[in-house]
């Protein structure tokens, strides 16, 4: 327990745009341990795609700056083929459009069998064949023989994500990055989606870096959650820490626009403006302060860090201190239109 | 008398093939529908996908054809039953869509977007058209300097009140918002939300709110229709819904929501083992040999469920 998988120091991954270099992922830290699950929440926007494809080295015109160790060694400096020994083997990933992510052409259970022989050339066809036929079990799929030979058109939405995930698990990864694995599935396709997960890091005691900007998923599934805004890592908590005691301006705010169960029939939170695009960031301060016009610019810090107040509770910059709703003040909702 | 009433709505699309393109057989979307909504309130539509809902809401305001059933509105009957179609339901009835990527034309300036519908149905100087969609625009919180640019200058929120801007331009009665936040961010969704709750008091209008957030309807309806291969499973008030489900198959929807305390997870994870168990243990049971659900049964005043007959 307790073992340290991924750490990744400072990783910054900037897309050039016309002739600039804009950051989608800035100066990211943070650690994944064995059988646990770290949830990177966030809105569209906020890079938290862009650092599971950086974690995966499958950006290909990207500038990365920083470090992603896996056990001890730096991937981020590896070339392609040493990073390939990797990839699909010790290091899984789940997709978030699985239509996108099946080859069209080919049956599914081919493709699955692609990356055993990717991996094990040595297998033989027979017991790989048998390997397939055993993932696609695991993963609940019905009749596997039968679905083996389909094509990914064949299959439903929540029976490709399966198809997909057996892909990313077929060779016992141990850190599994999953990327919204459940964005555009049914509630109850969703349930078995994440029961799967679950049971997979609870088997292979894997680490799991879990995607998602849903926050129901992340109260259902992680162990930490880290908290994306803007390219940055805005808080970084255990889920129980999180869900109770939230300090971010931005964390509180996302979680006051969630309908939920006790606050039924009351108004939303709402966050005023709207997300910076990646060009126009503030390159200066905090990225926050934007959107919380009505606190002080003195609570701001000129170059916002991570400051822990807990052990294991970082938050950025310090207008947490001084942070309120604006209805606290002024007694009473307001919102965009007047 | 209810404001909107639909009475054994049917909608099958038919299956071709063969080799004269025959009629082979019907995929059956609504499989009589009864619903009725009061003015002034929100009625939840829910279901997974391929449930029927869309096709209901769309079926309602006559984008899709309908099989048989009718539907009344303020008591007279606006499709089925004979009527071609009532002129001028469509200024009363509006739609807001899914996606508001999709749902604009790329091509219009926000202009032409809003006025659209008021040039169908006034006669307008273009100066007069001008303002009101101005005022349209306030009214959604975008800044009337906006009415020149177009829907790609936008973000995801702006978009979907530049949908509903256009749906409340002939100012109609009836609502019927198809997933309308679905493809928005949570903070987003929460604008957008609240919003649709602020118009609905201003100007007294009466929602169809289809989704398969169980927690987005909750927040939102007075009453909830659940759906399943095109028929009812249950029907009730938002509480007769969620705090004493009938049918087995509404009970493993609520199930499925996620919980927002991680305290809880152990157990959740045994009760939802349990109802999972239900459900497949008496499947047979509540769908008949098809895998639908039986007709509707009164459990109380307002609540309705497809249990099967007793014995």
């Amino acid at each position: 327990m307790n073992e340290e998988l991924l750490r990744i120091e400072n990783l910054t991954t900037s897309f050039r745009i016309l002739d600039d270099y804009y950051a989608a992922v800035d100066d990211v830290s943070l650690t994944v341990r064995k059988n646990e699950i770290l949830a990177i929440v966030g809105e569209s926007g906020s890079g938290k795609s862009a650092l599971a494809f950086s974690i995966m080295g499958l950006h290909t015109r990207a500038r990365i700056e920083g470090s992603i160790f896996y056990k001890g060694q730096d991937i981020a400096a590896l070339p392609p083929s040493k990073l390939n020994k990797l990839r699909g083997n010790e290091l899984g990933m789940i997709f978030q459009d699985p239509l996108s992510a099946l080859n069209p052409l080919m049956v599914v259970g081919s493709q699955i069998e692609e990356v055993i022989l990717l991996h094990h050339p040595k297998v033989s066809a027979k017991e790989r064949k048998r390997k397939v036929i055993d993932l696609l079990t695991k993963v609940g799929i019905p009749r596997p023989e039968h679905t083996y030979e389909l094509f990914p058109h064949e299959l439903s939405g929540g029976m490709r994500q399966r198809i997909v995930i057996a892909i990313a698990i077929a060779n016992e990864p141990k850190l599994l990055i999953a990327d919204e694995p459940t964005t555009a599935l049914d509630v109850t396709i969703q349930l078995q989606i994440l029961e799967l997960i679950r049971r997979l890091k609870n088997d292979s005691e894997a680490g799991v870096v879990l995607i998602t900007h849903d926050l129901g998923v992340v109260a259902e599934m992680a162990d930490r959650v880290a908290v994306m805004y803007a390219g940055q890592i805005v808080e970084i908590a255990d889920i129980y820490t999180l869900l109770s005691d939230a300090r971010h301006p931005y964390t509180r705010s996302l979680l006051q626009s969630i309908p939920s169960a006790g606050s039924a029939k009351s108004r939303l939170h709402v966050i005023q403006g709207i997300v910076p695009s990646l060009q126009n960031l503030p390159r200066q301060g905090c990225r926050f302060r934007t959107r919380i016009p009505w606190i002080d610019e003195s609570a701001h810090e000129e170059q916002p860090g991570m400051h822990e107040i807990a052990p294991g509770h970082f938050v950025r910059c310090t207008c947490y201190k001084s942070f309120r709703f604006p209805d606290q003040k002024e007694g009473g909702a307001r919102h965009a239109i007047s | 008398m209810p404001f909107l009433e639909v009475q054994d709505l049917k909608v099958h699309f038919p299956v071709r093939g063969g080799i004269f393109n025959r009629k082979l057989r019907s995929i059956k979307a609504v499989d009589g529908i009864r619903l009725a909504i009061e003015q002034g309130q929100t009625y939840g539509l829910v279901g997974e996908s391929g449930s029927g809902k869309t096709t209901t809401g769309r079926a309602i305001i006559g984008l899709n054809p309908i099989t048989s059933g009718t539907v009344l509105f303020e008591g007279k009957p606006i499709l089925g039953g004979g009527v071609r179609s009532r002129p001028g339901f469509r200024r009363d009835i509006q739609m807001i869509f899914q996606d508001p990527y999709s749902s604009l034309n790329p091509k219009k300036r926000v202009l032409d977007i809003v006025a659209e519908p008021l040039r169908n149905f006034e006669k307008l100087s273009a100066q007069e058209e001008r303002r009101r969609v101005q005022q349209l625009l306030e009214q959604v919180g975008l800044s009337p300097e906006t009415i020149h640019k177009y829907p790609h200058e936008f973000s995801g929120g702006q978009r979907q009140r530049i949908g509903i801007a256009r749906a409340i331009a002939l100012k109609p009665k009836l609502i019927i918002a198809d997933e309308p936040v679905s493809a928005l961010d949570v903070s987003v969704q929460a604008q957008v939300l609240n919003f649709l709750k602020d118009i609905q008091k201003q100007l007294k209008l009466t929602y169809l709110f289809i989704s398969h957030d169980l927690g987005i309807i909750r927040h939102m309806c007075d009453h909830i229709g659940i759906m399943y291969k095109g028929r009812y499973v249950e029907q009730g008030t938002t509480a007769d819904i969620f705090e004493n489900p009938q049918h087995i198959y509404t009970k493993r929807l609520i199930t499925a929501i996620p919980d927002m305390d991680p305290s809880k997870r152990e157990r959740l994870i045994k009760f939802r083992e349990a109802v999972k168990a239900e459900y497949e243990q008496a499947y047979e049971q509540y769908f008949d040999e098809e895998g639908l659900a039986y007709p509707l049964r009164p459990v109380s005043k307002t609540h309705l469920a497809a249990l099967p007959e007793k014995g």
